[in-house]
């Protein structure tokens, strides 16, 4: 999938406040969103600090959505379990996943193995993007965004987006 | 000058302005002062509060929207000065209150004693930057930055104090913190 049809469907979900940390997965739909007039995208210094930031625009009334690598996931644990999952506060997680099937540099394989693993320690849903699912996995995101109230993840490997 | 009286002038003087309050003390001199909807309890997520005010702040560009925060909580997310200072949201005012300490684990120091947040906010960015002292100076200073184009950032330096054992938690579950905060915001 291209990064702009991408794009169109989290804008199309209803996701309105963009921010995060780059990955070279998501480099394009970053450069998109720092270009796109529709969407604001605040690029963020670390990737607790843009879970924070989405946590502000969805009290002031926004739909957000965080982009990070996986390697950021473990800096927003503390965001996650004391913020988002006690306030009922819902976010897009779209994590990249570096460390895929093992396959990766050595800094980032054991994040590979752990990070859907540490969504399951915290109860944070997740789904697996692939080139088949993308459409579906983003409006199960916004079901479950809007009926739970907490955040979820979706992790990208290399490869669905072009 | 001692952080109740601080509190207690910055309560008095607020009318319709969003609270984002850091966790520890001054969350919790805040709700015991003045409990109000429009006051984000952040009883967690130490260092967020300047991030979560931030988002906020770009959400509602009409509302004036006010960081309570602490000495610790700054300087865990330092990247969060910088973050403000770059995107200029005329209506934030970040408001630290600088006790040199970790006040609410036993006034263990922090490096704030010798490392001026002040200095750091403006080359941070932020268009007004001020530094209170002495009490008869605080309540126009903080006017003043209430009035004027922002982000303004006000460091308060006060005492280190006993810990805020005496002082009530706040005894709001978070989803009510939320829940409340969000129709005030709302309603507005």
């Amino acid at each position: 999938m291209k990064a702009e049809e991408f794009l169109d469907l989290l804008a199309a979900a209803g996701y309105n406040f963009f921010t995060g940390v780059p990955c070279s997965i998501i480099g394009d739909l970053i450069l998109l969103l720092e270009k796109d007039p529709r969407i604001p995208y605040v690029p963020a210094v670390r990737e607790d600090v843009a879970v924070g930031l989405a946590a502000g625009a969805y009290l002031g009334g926004k739909t957000p959505c965080v982009l990070m690598q996986n390697s950021g996931l473990g800096q927003c644990l503390n965001a996650l379990t004391s913020l988002n999952l006690i306030y009922k506060i819902p976010s897009l997680l779209i994590v990249t996943w570096r460390g895929y099937k093992d396959k990766d540099a050595p800094e980032h394989l054991v994040m590979g193995k752990a990070c859907t693993k540490l969504m399951d320690c915290i109860g944070l849903p997740y789904r697996e993007l692939s080139t088949k699912n993308v459409a579906k996995s983003i409006e199960w995101s916004r079901e479950m965004t809007s009926q739970r109230q907490i955040p979820v993840a979706l992790f990208l490997p290399r490869g669905v987006l072009e | 000058m001692k952080t109740t009286a601080v509190l207690k002038t910055i309560m008095g003087t607020l009318r319709e302005e969003l609270v984002v309050a850091a966790n520890g003390r001054v969350s919790r001199e805040a709700f015991t002062l003045k409990d109000r909807p429009q006051n984000f309890y952040m009883i967690g997520s130490m260092g967020l509060a300047s991030s979560i005010a931030l988002g906020l702040a770009l959400a509602r560009p009409q509302r004036k929207v006010v960081i309570l925060d602490g000495d610790g909580n700054v300087l865990m997310n330092l990247g969060g000065l910088p973050q403000i200072g770059e995107l200029l949201p005329p209506n934030l005012v970040h408001i630290v209150i600088d006790n040199e300490t970790y006040g609410s684990t036993g006034s263990q120091a922090t490096i704030s004693r010798k490392i001026p947040l002040e200095k750091i906010a403006q080359a941070s960015g932020y268009p007004v930057v001020e530094k209170v002292t002495e009490e008869k100076d605080f309540k126009l200073t903080l006017e003043r930055c209430l009035e004027k184009e922002g982000p303004s950032f006000l460091l308060v330096k006060v005492e280190a104090e006993e810990g805020p054992e005496g002082l009530p938690r706040v005894n709001h579950s978070p989803v009510v913190i939320r829940d409340r905060f969000m129709e005030a915001i709302r309603r507005s």
